[in-house]
């Protein structure tokens, strides 16, 4: 390709997608800012070091719940918007199971599974953390899981079963109802109070000290960290080395195809809900415990970033859905570097709408559950 | 028209009879009109049809007002009170009617699956109250405005919500249904953010000092808009008449529940014009377009249309409507938060217009109404009507607290008490529930079933048509697919 073709192929680019440029322009600007900072000593290397950390547990967290919302938008073929409640149903049944672990005998069995509601029992108090109460957290995490699948089930058993053949766009509004329905009834029970349930103050940390300042992991950042990858390498190993693997990749393609074929449509769906249920109640759980407070809205306002990750790797693509929900977590999270930190979750959206409006079809080309 | 044939069509049959509005499709096919169909057929104008869809919403309405006021009388609810419900009844049909014949356009017509309402909305409110507000400061809590007159201000706030359709549908409107959502309703939580953001609280442009007020919001310091308009009018003789008269009736301090009245009198006036402007939009060759491109997008720009500019203009006039519903709702509020534009506003919209069916502008009033009435401001009235005919108490705080007397002593008032105490955040459960009950059962709606097609004459296949008339009548109802 000679130098006239390459200008020419630039001219008709910058011609074709003026909007690819302006951001294309805005981004090396932002590098070039960022790189000025580091020189300069007004950006310290210890700060974007902590943020790139808080970006990464962030990014684990809504990678880990993406996996499932991934799967399922792809093999059903539709937005689910109630996976942000199971999310915050995974949490909340986890916790109360960690309570009563933790708190038996020193506080009163119903104020314990509300998880205090109404102040009646503070996680602080309770010295609830993976250190200080392994086999609480442990127990929460199992339940945690199979209550979201569950939940998964039984919402699917109910109301997305007999729409299977509806169009996308009804199941997307059906899926709506369900997240009303889910958030306000844990609401009811829960009540709508924000409230911390770790002993914030006795979590282990680990100061390491890096060019110009500090840099802390804590045990909880180190727990999240290795539930996560390793919940993320088994559902690789289980998709691409089992059949059932294989079979949600058929059934994304083409699933009149797959039944066909032989495929038991209904029982690979089922085993979708299992899977993406169970990371996503843990999800929910490990995001509590990573920032110590839970309320009932935590998984509503995590759903538009889970989204914007799955769309961002890729509908249906798992290691879109890790991708993407990294790519997620560190925008919002290193995006205070340049902009208000009023706007770290607005930076992630805008991330989203990008990819949406270049490249709809995601960073992983989607439609290929594995 | 996945309609599910008869019982249903039967419901709504009063105002469902039929007909094709064009004059250019012949009675003749009224074959549909079967022997009992109430004489109908014949001499259907499209005045009298349009009159038939006034009566069924009017009538749905009479019906709620009468069941609020019964059982209020029932209960002996004072004058004042009773005026009040009636009073915020009204409001919340009319901002609800409004924000569902906006999205109506978009969805219902266009087929834009937008979740970001409540964006346009706080931008229009926002940008009217910006504009509108007095210049200087009243203290230091106090944002200053651009001090100009209050149409000044709402005509700025429809605007800019418009533009921000713009904004929002030019890159977004190629997308697929699902993604449009999502790119909606982000964009709706950025609105809100910025709204609430620190940054924001108070700036300089072009040398005139004013702001959003960040988390804490504006308060809403400009003259009263309903004083205004009637002094612009010159009826503040009137209405001091007016409340006058009232105050033979209510003799303590009247004023404010004619003021909420009459305000809300004024909106049902603006639904009407919402109504009238998207049936004229709806029937304009401008609405068949759109209307086909929400059947065949592919077919219709074969046609030789600019289907993205029609989505386009589509969307731009849904917005500046929804603009104008978020003015109107807060206007006389007194003060707005960034916390009254969550997206659960837009889901109200939603469920309302889906209840209604998405396709129907008489669908869209009917779904308001029904939503205002038994979702939204039903559970709380049932609330308020169970304390005063059975005080039960105070009422536990936690659920635990509510659940341990019933399963030590089968003691189910605490319950009672505490689920009626907590009714707000309940209402929302059973918005959710039925939202998926509709989408099961009925996803058409109420009236979805009279979704207009693009195409002027009737499509539908005569010989089923020919099977059923002698025992279902009703088909009529699906064989006029038109509406007003």
């Amino acid at each position: 390709m000679g130098i006239a073709d390459t200008y020419s192929d630039g001219r008709r680019y910058v011609v074709d997608r003026p909007f690819a440029l302006v951001v294309g322009l805005l981004v090396i600007l932002l590098a070039v800012d960022f790189v000025d900072g580091l020189a300069t000593g007004r950006i310290a290397v210890s700060d974007v070091a902590t943020l790139v950390w808080d970006g990464l547990m962030q990014g684990l967290v809504v990678g880990l719940a993406g996996i499932g919302l991934s799967m399922t938008y792809s093999i059903l073929n539709f937005a689910n918007f109630a996976h942000g409640d199971y999310i915050t149903g995974g949490a909340f049944s986890g916790w109360a199971v960690t309570y009563l672990l933790a708190g038996l005998g020193r506080a009163d069995v119903g104020s314990l599974l509300l998880i205090g509601a109404g102040g009646s029992v503070f996680g602080g108090a309770l010295g609830i953390g993976v250190t200080a109460t392994p086999v609480a957290v442990l127990g929460g995490l199992v339940i945690a899981g199979l209550f979201a699948v569950v939940l998964a089930l039984v919402i699917d058993r109910l109301v997305y079963r007999s729409m299977r053949d509806q169009e996308g766009i009804s199941l997307l509004i059906a899926s709506v109802g369900v997240a009303f329905a889910l958030r306000y009834l844990i609401a009811f029970v829960f009540t709508t109070e924000n409230r911390g349930v770790t002993d914030a103050g006795g979590v282990p940390e680990v100061r390491g000290y890096l060019l110009d300042g500090f840099v802390t992991v804590s045990a909880h950042d180190a727990t999240l960290l290795v539930v996560a990858v390793g919940l993320m390498l088994s559902v690789h190993f289980l998709l691409q080395r089992t059949k059932l693997g294989t079979a949600m990749r058929a059934m994304a393609d083409n699933e009149d195809l797959a039944r066909v074929t032989g495929i038991p449509t209904e029982r690979v769906v089922r085993a979708t809900w299992v899977i993406g249920g169970a990371l996503t109640g843990v999800a929910g759980y490990m995001f509590v415990l990573w920032k110590g407070t839970i309320g009932f809205n935590d998984g509503w306002l995590l759903l538009l970033l889970v989204f914007a990750a799955v769309i961002l790797g890729g509908i249906g693509s798992v290691y879109g859905a890790i991708i993407g929900g990294l790519v997620i977590g560190l925008t919002s999270s290193l995006s205070v570097l340049w902009i208000p930190s009023d706007f770290a979750r607005a930076a992630a959206f805008l991330v989203m709408i990008l990819v949406l409006i270049f490249r709809p079809e995601g960073l992983f080309q989607g439609r290929s559950t594995a | 028209m996945s309609t599910s044939p008869d019982g249903d069509a039967d419901t709504i049959a009063a105002g469902g009879e039929t007909d094709q509005e064009t004059p250019s499709v012949e009675r003749g096919d009224s074959a549909s009109a079967g022997p009992d169909n109430e004489g109908t057929g014949t001499g259907d104008t499209v005045g009298s049809f349009f009159d038939r869809d006034i009566t069924l919403i009017l009538a749905v309405i009479g019906g709620i007002y009468l069941a609020y006021l019964l059982a209020g009388l029932a209960l002996g609810f004072e004058a004042r009170g009773l005026i009040n419900v009636v009073a915020r009844l009204t409001f919340l049909i009319g901002v609800f009617s409004m924000l569902a014949l906006a999205l109506n356009l978009h969805w219902g017509y266009t087929g834009l699956f937008n979740i970001g309402v409540v964006g346009f909305m706080a931008v229009g409110i926002y940008t009217m109250a910006m504009v509108s507000k007095p210049v200087g400061t009243g203290g230091s809590a106090q944002v200053p405005g651009l001090g100009l007159p209050i149409w000044v201000g709402i005509i700025a706030g429809v605007v800019v919500a418009t533009l921000l359709g713009l904004l929002v549908a030019l890159p977004a409107l190629r997308l697929r249904a699902d993604y449009l959502a999502i790119v909606t309703i982000a964009m709706s939580e950025i609105v809100r953010f910025i709204y609430m953001s620190g940054q924001f609280q108070e700036f300089t442009l072009f040398g005139a000092q004013l702001g959003t007020g960040g988390g804490s919001g504006l308060i809403l310091n400009y003259a009263d808009p309903l004083a205004a308009l009637l002094a612009f009018l010159g009826l503040s003789e009137v209405y001091d008449g007016l409340v006058g008269a009232v105050s033979t009736v209510i003799p303590n301090n009247p004023a404010p529940v004619v003021n909420q009245f009459v305000y809300a009198a004024l909106l049902m006036g603006f639904v009407a014009g919402f109504y009238w402007l998207l049936k004229r939009t709806g029937e304009s060759p401008f609405g068949r377009v759109l209307k086909a491109i929400r059947e065949d997008e592919d077919a219709t720009s074969s046609l030789g249309k600019n289907t993205n500019r029609f989505k386009i203009k589509s969307f731009m006039l849904g917005c500046a409507l929804m603009g104008l519903g978020g003015i109107l709702w807060y206007m006389g509020q007194g003060a707005v938060t960034p916390l009254s534009f969550r997206p659960q506003i837009t889901f109200f919209v939603w469920i309302a217009l889906i209840i209604g069916g998405a396709g129907s502008n008489t669908g869209s009033v009917i779904g308001g109404a029904v939503f205002a009435a038994v979702l939204f401001e039903g559970p709380l009235y049932f609330r308020n009507l169970v304390v005063r005919a059975f005080p039960v108490g105070n009422a536990p705080t936690t659920f635990g607290e509510a659940l341990s007397p019933l399963l030590s002593a089968l003691d189910v008032i605490p319950l009672i008490a505490f689920t009626l105490d907590n009714m707000s955040t309940l209402r929302l459960v059973i918005m959710g529930v039925v939202l998926v009950l509709i989408m099961k059962n009925r996803p058409e709606g109420l009236m979805g079933h009279r979704t207009e097609t693009a195409s002027t004459i009737d499509l539908s296949r005569p010989e089923r048509r020919e099977t059923r008339s002698d025992s279902t009548p009703a088909t009529a109802a699906d064989g006029g697919r038109s509406d007003g």
